[in-house]
């Protein structure tokens, strides 16, 4: 009772209340946008939180990343491009049912559908997170090095693309958490005598060169593409016979969604396919996925958004983020001063509970937004690629710059910025280096504390039972694209 | 589709250090062994400060995890070759050249001017031609971010010929 009554809090704040507001405004015009998402959109904003307070940042963040998440769906029905990547198999029969006059009927039931996902994993969130953090205090340092294994090697197995690349794209991103000063010995790594590289390299400029200016990049190879936007007069909140024919794959895909959000991977994007194609295993009418079966778009919808939720629960409960846009939020955290995990829980329930009470009041806000301003967000895709990338250049620059004043900050940014745009041209996904650059430090440290405890002895890991259950997990997670492939092969 | 299997056959007559796959596996190789080597010149603790590990084993392990993989991933493409990829336009190149003049002005001129450069140069490279949304984009957007920047969160951009002249006056 008294936590439902912390959950209410961001209600009773007019300021909190302004920034749920704005967040999901801001949110959803960056969902919108293709290329953009709140994964960019977040790390672009990240500075200007630094004027909040530490659950003013955060609200804003997770309202950005709920309304964000549900946004890409409104490009997606309406001019066929996925606005976030998590939007990708809302296209699949979001567009043609658009393409048959139907475009209000195919986004009321991408924002119900997503409202209810989203809804269902913030109840997931407040039930599982606490005790997640529960359980993590029976972890030490061998446990949480065996837990951050089993979230890179889960990211390599069901994150998209190919396992080994994401592998090495993980392993990357922990190698450039070892840049700077050793935590531990103080002794200078890959600096080559700039000062300024003792620190380390930031997250903001890693995050913004690999999302923005790599889309930058992108967009600039595509500049002959051209949108064909289909006419939306309203959106249409479903029928019955809509509601009779979709509520399962609804729950279902909330549940798979949420599931997925846990695991640390590329959230929704994932969990939309998943959500997708087991409503078509499921359906009575299969034959009508892709070519704009109502329960498509619902199946790939509930999922993304459910997925927020989840990927919160191992980002609060363990400081491991669950998705690129939590490592964004985790990081939002940190620079606030708050140390996600266990003593969070105890320490801080109002701060807590006030973000899982954002995050539900976020998923309706986006609903009522949705719902009766659809068209105009649509309206903002018609802004050209000629003047929207400098613009956006301008403000991920200063961005950049800001959190350490350092010029060399903006360099770097401009550096991963070319990287990740070839990196994703030969099938690498950006993704897993941004979980590896956040859990780099945990899992060399926790690695090197462990050895210290165990006197150097590497097999003492498999004394723990947690640890072990993890690294057995690990070797799971890593056979399981090896058994699918010849499954398929068979 | 013709033009697909064209292009499908070029790369297949293509000497094998042409092919994408051996270009890419062999930069990262190349620079991870660089790295690599780096590492031997790392500062060596004594036993009586070294905790569990040197500073310098975990990025060894690193890289020789992703020398390892990356092997195995080119291992992988000779049997199954990588998608071919379209030619790069011309605007991607020219977008780079922003880049490249962006940190050269940066570095001696103006953060500003770099900028305001930057985004008409990309803008009219994309194909814009009318002044209005030129002179939006390179003046007076990155004037409105510079006062948003310089007076909510309170940023001291570092000194050139432009930012001189403002925090002067």
């Amino acid at each position: 009772m008294e936590n439902l009554l912390l959950m209410m809090a961001p209600l009773f704040s007019s300021k909190l209340l302004l920034v749920l507001f704005f967040g999901t405004l801001f949110g959803l015009i960056l969902g919108v946008l293709p290329g953009l998402g709140p994964t960019t959109g977040g790390a672009l904003i990240l500075p200007f939180t630094m004027t909040l307070d530490p659950l003013s940042a955060i609200v804003l963040l997770t309202s950005i990343y709920c309304a964000g998440t549900y946004g890409g769906a409104i490009t997606a029905i309406l001019i066929n491009t996925p606005g976030t990547p998590a939007a990708a198999a809302t296209c699949l029969d979001g567009y043609p049912l658009a393409q048959k006059g139907e475009a209000g009927r195919a986004l009321g039931m991408a924002t119900v559908s997503s409202t209810v996902g989203g809804i269902f994993s913030v109840i997931i969130l407040v039930f599982f997170a606490p005790l997640l953090a529960k359980l993590a205090y029976e972890f030490g340092q061998p446990e949480y090095f065996a837990l951050a294994i089993f979230g890179l090697t889960m990211l390599a197995s069901i994150g998209e693309g190919s396992p080994i690349k994401n592998l090495i794209a993980g392993a990357f991103g922990i190698l450039i958490s070892t840049i700077g000063k050793d935590f531990m010995t103080s002794i200078d790594r890959f600096t080559y005598g700039i000062n300024e590289l003792s620190e380390g390299i930031g997250f903001i400029p890693v995050v913004v060169g690999l999302f923005a200016i790599s889309e930058m990049l992108t967009q600039s190879t595509l500049l002959d593409q051209v949108f064909k936007r289909v006419a939306l007069k309203a959106v249409k909140l479903p029928s019955i016979n809509d509601y009779k024919q979709t509520w399962k794959t609804i729950l279902r895909s909330s549940g798979i969604g949420s599931f997925i959000g846990v695991l640390p991977a590329e959230g929704g994007t994932v969990a939309s396919l998943i959500g997708y194609s087991e409503a078509k295993r499921f359906s009575k009418k299969p034959e009508e996925f892709g070519k704009g079966s109502i329960e498509g778009i619902a199946g790939a919808e509930a999922a993304n958004n459910a997925a927020t939720g989840g990927a919160m629960v191992p980002t609060l409960a363990l400081g491991i983020p669950g998705s690129a846009t939590t490592a964004v939020i985790l990081t939002g955290l940190i620079i606030h001063g708050v140390r996600p995990g266990p003593d969070l829980f105890r320490e801080q329930p109002e701060f807590l509970y006030g973000i899982f009470g954002a995050m539900l009041i976020a998923n309706v806000l986006f609903f009522i937004f949705g719902f009766f301003g659809a068209k105009i967000f649509a309206r903002i895709t018609l802004v050209p690629n000629k003047i929207l990338w400098p613009m956006i250049f301008a403000v991920s620059v200063c961005g950049t710059y800001s959190l350490s004043q350092s010029i060399l900050d903006v360099w770097i940014m401009i550096f991963f910025g070319v990287l990740g745009f070839f990196m994703r041209r030969y099938g690498f996904s950006v993704v897993p280096v941004i979980i590896g650059l956040i859990l780099g430090e945990l899992v060399e440290g926790t690695l090197r504390q462990s050895l210290v405890i165990f006197d150097g002895n590497w097999l003492m890991f498999l004394t723990r039972p947690i640890a072990l259950t993890f690294f057995i997990l690990s070797f799971i997670a890593l056979a399981f694209p090896l058994l699918r492939s010849k499954k398929n092969k068979k | 589709m013709n033009n697909v299997r064209k292009q499908k056959r070029a790369n297949k007559s293509l000497p094998f250090f042409f092919k994408d796959e051996f270009k890419v596996s062999f930069i990262i190789i190349f620079i991870s062994t660089i790295l690599l080597i780096t590492t031997f010149s790392f500062d060596i603790v004594p036993p009586i400060l070294n905790r569990g590990i040197q500073p310098a084993t975990f990025p060894k392990a690193l890289l020789v995890l992703i020398i390892s993989l990356t092997f195995v991933v080119y291992f992988l493409s000779t049997k199954k070759p990588w998608k071919v990829e379209k030619k790069l336009p011309k605007t991607f190149y020219l977008t780079l050249t922003g880049f490249l003049l962006f940190v050269l002005i940066s570095k001696t001129l103006d953060f500003f001017l770099a900028i305001s450069i930057l985004s008409i140069f990309v803008s009219y490279c994309w194909g814009e031609r009318r002044i209005f949304y030129l002179l939006l984009v390179s003046i007076i957007f990155p004037i409105i971010v510079f006062i948003f920047f310089e007076t909510i969160l309170g940023l001291r951009f570092p000194p050139g010929i432009i930012t001189n002249i403002y925090y002067q006056v």
